[in-house]
């Protein structure tokens, strides 16, 4: 099997002046504002976006996704009202807060501790299905927990 | 501003209605899917509204009252044929050469940039063009008119996934950068599902819904419980379209979703633009066309089904 050299793919942004592009999956039931309203959420939670970045120009979202404009506006204008972001006239639409307190180096190290307490499930034969319900389960009662000895703490920054 | 208004609008070919009684007001700044079965009307509704067809009976007006196929109403609106009306061997600068001399607005400039930027290049005759380059064309020598409104008529019918998707991207570029209303027809509702923002559903020869896709939405709710309580839940909502098996009922309701309370023993979803289309195509007795009078008059026609 070849493959070709990979000069071109992927060198050009098809959403160019941000860390971001949008994607759409069609079998994710959401509608398809509140499936950009997501990504950002997660990119911020990953470290993809931070404070001062620029989300993708409309032009350049419906450019590339094939939706109406307004629907772009309706996604960026939710994530304004969140606190989020902020639209500036002429210029674009910018992070103005963060999801995510965690710096990404630590992001990383949890991630790799996760990962290597999937190898020890896997190990003891649990399957996706049982991974998912057991952290599920879990979350649920550690949220308990602190949710009686602290209260809920605010997810933006 | 209305792009499109029509009152008491028909088309008669020979003895058959193409198009009966269409009475629409369609408001400036959407993209408007014009839906509905093959041979619905929705092609003869276009032709009336680019004046391309004189009305049998009634009057459609575009662009804030001017009338359909007058100068003032030609210069503003751009229309793409279904079939993609380009000559064979002439190449993409000379079909821009002649749109320019045939029309009293064109931007000559933009032309070509958009041409290059789609990748065709000037010399190219239409004819050995791909499908997709063949629409861009198409599409570009309409924009390049600068119209206030574009109107396209089965546009991805020809076209292969990927040139669908490109052309789409390019129309809704488009309505970014200058705020072109749009009108695109299709018989395929999902393919315009997520760039349209308003819907107007065409079936034997008449419109049978048409507003803003959100109001729509908003309108209705998809309620699911005991078949025997239909009738009882007949006489509280109105019913577009009921599912029905032994026991269990799947029926489409006209409610406010956002205030109505859910009536108890049922459950409720939200609809897809998908099923409420279907609902009212089954059910051509229902119409849901917003606006004074008219609305009230559907509404009773609905009550008495």
């Amino acid at each position: 099997m070849t493959i070709d050299q990979p000069s071109r793919l992927g060198s050009k942004p098809s959403q160019p002046g941000s860390p971001v592009a949008f994607r759409l999956d069609a079998a994710s039931g959401l509608p398809t504002y509140m499936q950009l309203v997501q990504q950002v959420e997660h990119a911020l939670r990953l470290g993809y976006l931070k404070p001062g970045d620029q989300l993708p120009k409309v032009r350049d979202v419906v450019g590339s996704l094939a939706v109406n404009p307004n629907t772009v506006l309706k996604a960026y204008h939710h994530l304004e009202t969140k606190g989020l972001v902020e639209g500036l006239p002429g210029q674009g639409t910018f992070i103005r807060a963060t999801l995510s307190r965690v710096p990404l180096a630590e992001l990383t190290e949890l991630r790799r501790s996760l990962l290597a307490w999937l190898v020890t499930a896997d190990a003891a034969g649990l399957d996706q299905d049982g991974m998912v319900a057991l952290v599920t389960s879990a979350m649920h009662e550690f949220r308990e927990h602190r949710g009686a000895a602290s209260g809920e703490r605010k997810g933006v920054a | 501003m209305n792009v499109v208004e029509t009152s008491g609008l028909g088309k008669r070919y020979g003895s058959a209605w193409a198009l009966r009684e269409c009475s629409l007001t369609i408001p400036a700044g959407h993209v408007v899917a014009l839906v509905g079965p093959n041979g619905a009307g929705k092609t003869t509704l276009l032709n009336l509204v680019v004046g391309l067809a004189a009305p049998s009976a009634g009057i459609v007006t575009v662009l804030d009252g001017q009338l359909a196929g007058s100068p003032a109403a030609l210069d503003g609106i751009a229309f793409v044929a279904q079939d993609m009306p380009l000559y064979k061997n002439l190449s993409a600068a000379d079909m821009v050469h002649m749109t320019r001399n045939l029309n009293r607005r064109f931007d000559d400039s933009y032309a070509k940039a958009r041409l290059a930027e789609v990748g065709i290049a000037l010399e190219r005759k239409a004819g050995k063009m791909s499908g997709g380059q063949q629409a861009q064309l198409a599409l570009t020598l309409a924009l390049a008119r600068r119209p206030n409104l574009l109107v396209l008529d089965e546009p991805m019918a020809m076209l292969d996934p990927l040139a669908r998707h490109d052309f789409m991207a390019s129309v809704m570029a488009a309505v970014a950068e200058d705020g072109v209303s749009v009108i695109l027809s299709s018989h395929v509702l999902t393919e315009l599902e997520r760039v349209a923002d308003y819907l107007v559903l065409v079936s034997h020869g008449s419109i049978q819904a048409a507003g803003a896709v959100e109001d729509l939405l908003a309108g209705h709710r998809l309620l699911t419980g005991p078949a025997s309580e239909i009738d009882t839940l007949a006489g509280r909502l109105n019913i577009v379209h009921a599912q029905r098996g032994e026991a269990q009922a799947h029926v489409l309701v006209r409610t406010d979703a956002r205030t109505d309370s859910v009536p108890p023993g049922w459950e409720a979803h939200p609809v897809t633009l998908e099923e409420l289309s279907l609902a009212y195509l089954r059910e051509p007795g229902a119409a849901w066309l917003p606006g004074p009078a008219r609305s009230r008059a559907a509404h009773s026609m609905e009550m008495a089904n």
